[in-house]
């Protein structure tokens, strides 16, 4: 049974090599057009490619939205209870008052693959639903798959009025005390 | 009614798809199960659907939840025609997947003839997977919103350009109207376009080769050729028929899920990747994101990619795992991999933690290389045990390695789909 067929009469034979046929009556003239044609074709890739690459970046431009410094006035801060959060989920971000009487402004994206993380009141602890990552009070990651601390936004303390810059994400590796506010 | 002769020489355009005679053993129903066929089949009855559906929906977040609520509640059919575009998409994954193992299995992939087919039907297969994918966005529901989120967001770990890749696959820094309008696109022309242009390419190379590769076992009883009308084209159109029943049938029942309407503050729990893609949330499980997501992934493409031109001793085109020792090795190695992979997955879960162990280190190497090492090892020590057990040769060994991952990735997905309840938790099915 095991024993192997031939298989080369089985298989058909190799595709035979195909040549358009050969014009011999290549004159200089047909040359020369030929030539033509393949540059009007190259000119007409260029201008398609220059049609649609513009034309998909300029929308993609004006449809986010221009970035402003504007702070946007939150929470008071009597409002949270130290080692607590208060969840601000229009901007999808977390007000964090920390162990030692800082302020942070947490993002609520977690940093493996964009799900919104939940704080556990009971364990103290920011959790991803998606792959199981944890995160600290502050943001800083206890369990992985997360390999980055969670981002914050620019906060700021007015008469104990908590505000926050909803627009730029700050990106960091890790927590550092020099991230909080006080009041 | 028609006589045959009359029948085909009204069908002589369309027939140029098969040669006039085909061996009769190529055509026995129980070797290539008419896969490819239905595989066609089935992308043109998603194109039917798809039209029809394109009638009612509307491509913006505030509108594309509502046009499917009301395809759903008021549109004669709607729900049914939405079942079968969901069903039928899925059942492509499956059919297409399947119709590439019979290839595969059978080694129909040696170039000069083959290999390039093999090409095309690998980007094929990620195009009906990408065109699932798409899909999956346009009711802008949690479970599409999240799945999308999370998926866009692999490509983020790709070194330097992941987030700019991330950012223009989304047209924004989230997933938004303009992901929204992207999908679409995709979904609904530049994927079925390339998807048909790929599809006519397909069948002439088919044509070229001279139709299936014939197998070889069967040589002996079933020697000569066959007339392809009516032999063939008979029963490519009885499973046809039938394969289509049964698809109106199911999507009687199956009612194609719709969750609550997206909600960019709030991922439910757990957030699962639509099925096809869960074995390589699974893997994220258990890798750094890089590894996960891009590393593992990539290369295991580049090896399907590569297969064709590995210096193969021997041409078993039609064998069924190139030799019965290719397929007594291909079972062990399946064995291995069943029984393997989830001894590793609960290891990991609950004994392994590189990240605890080696703290100060950056977590690609605690949790992305030591992982791959430890894995590299066992996999080394299971190549090892198949040369002493079996010396296969080239064909052999790739036929029962490549059954080795089919079954890994198997094990991973279904780890995913029915071993991870809230919060992603390993735990018995009826727990969750
Ligand atoms: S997205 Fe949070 S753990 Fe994966």
């Amino acid at each position: 049974m095991s024993k192997k067929i031939s298989h080369s009469k089985i298989n058909p034979p190799p595709e035979k090599e195909e040549h358009a046929p050969k014009i011999t009556t290549d004159t200089s003239r047909r040359s020369f057009f030929r030539k033509i044609w393949g540059w009007v074709a190259l000119a007409a890739g260029i201008e398609l490619a220059g049609l649609s690459i513009p034309f998909i970046g300029s929308g993609r431009k004006k449809q986010t939205k221009e970035k402003s410094g504007n702070f946007t006035a939150i929470a008071q801060v009597w409002d949270i209870p130290e080692g607590s959060v208060l969840p601000y989920r229009s901007g999808r971000l977390y007000i964090c008052h920390l162990k030692d009487g800082g302020f942070l402004a947490v993002s609520i994206k977690c940093t493996h693959l964009g799900c919104s993380v939940e704080w556990d009141e009971k364990k103290k602890e920011f959790l991803c639903p998606c792959h199981h990552s944890m995160f600290s009070l502050n943001g800083e990651v206890i369990n992985p798959p997360a390999t980055r601390a969670l981002n914050i936004y620019p906060l700021k303390i007015e008469e104990g009025v908590i505000k926050v810059n909803l627009e730029n994400p700050i990106q960091r590796k890790h927590y550092n005390k020099s991230q909080e506010t006080y009041a | 009614m028609l006589k045959p002769e009359a029948m085909q020489k009204n069908l002589t355009f369309l027939l140029h798809i098969h040669p006039k005679k085909v061996p009769r053993a190529s055509i026995r129903y129980t070797y290539t199960f008419g896969l490819g066929g239905l595989t066609v089949l089935l992308i043109l009855l998603q194109i039917f659907t798809g039209i029809l559906l394109k009638f009612v929906y509307l491509p913006s977040p505030a509108k594309a939840y509502d046009s499917i609520l009301f395809l759903q509640n008021h549109i004669l059919f709607g729900q049914y025609v939405r079942n079968i575009h969901h069903l039928d998409g899925e059942l492509l994954i499956v059919l297409a997947l399947l119709h590439m193992l019979r290839v595969f299995f059978t080694e129909a992939f040696h170039p000069p003839i083959r290999s390039g087919n093999w090409i095309l039907g690998i980007c094929m297969f990620l195009l009906i997977m990408f065109s699932n994918f798409t899909g999956y966005l346009m009711p802008w529901d949690q479970l599409s919103y999240w799945a999308v989120t999370v998926v866009t967001n692999m490509f983020s770990y790709i070194p330097l350009i992941g987030p700019h890749i991330t950012v223009f696959i989304r047209g924004g820094a989230d997933v938004t109207g303009n992901t929204l309008m992207n999908f679409f696109n995709f979904h609904t022309a530049i994927i079925p376009l390339t998807l048909l242009i790929l599809m006519i390419f397909h069948f002439w190379k088919v044509r070229k080769a001279g139709g299936v590769a014939p197998p070889r076992t069967r040589q002996e009883e079933e020697k000569g050729l066959v007339p392809v009308m009516p032999d063939l084209i008979v029963k490519e159109v009885a499973v046809g028929l039938i394969a289509l029943a049964v698809v109106f049938i199911l999507a009687i029942f199956l009612d194609a899920p719709l969750r609550e309407r997206a909600n960019p503050a709030f991922s439910p729990n757990p957030v699962k990747a639509p099925w096809y893609f869960i074995g390589i949330q699974e893997m994220l499980m258990h890798f750094h994101p890089f590894v996960g997501a891009i590393v593992i992934p990539l290369f295991l493409l580049g090896f399907l990619f590569y297969l064709p031109w590995l210096h193969y001793p021997q041409n078993n085109a039609g064998f069924w795992f190139s030799s019965l020792k290719g397929r007594q090795a291909a079972i062990i190695s399946g064995i291995i991999a069943f029984i393997l992979t989830p001894l590793l997955i609960v290891a990991d879960e609950y004994l392994i933690h590189f990240n605890r162990w080696f703290p100060s280190l950056p977590s690609i190497l605690s949790e992305g290389l030591f992982p791959v090492l430890l894995y590299g090892f066992l996999f080394y020590l299971y190549l090892l045990y198949l040369r002493k057990k079996y010396r296969p040769n080239v064909n052999e060994t790739v036929q029962a390695v490549f059954a080795f991952f089919l079954i890994t990735y198997t094990v991973l997905s279904l780890t995913g789909l029915f071993f991870r309840g809230p919060g992603m938790i390993l735990m018995w099915p009826w727990q969750i």
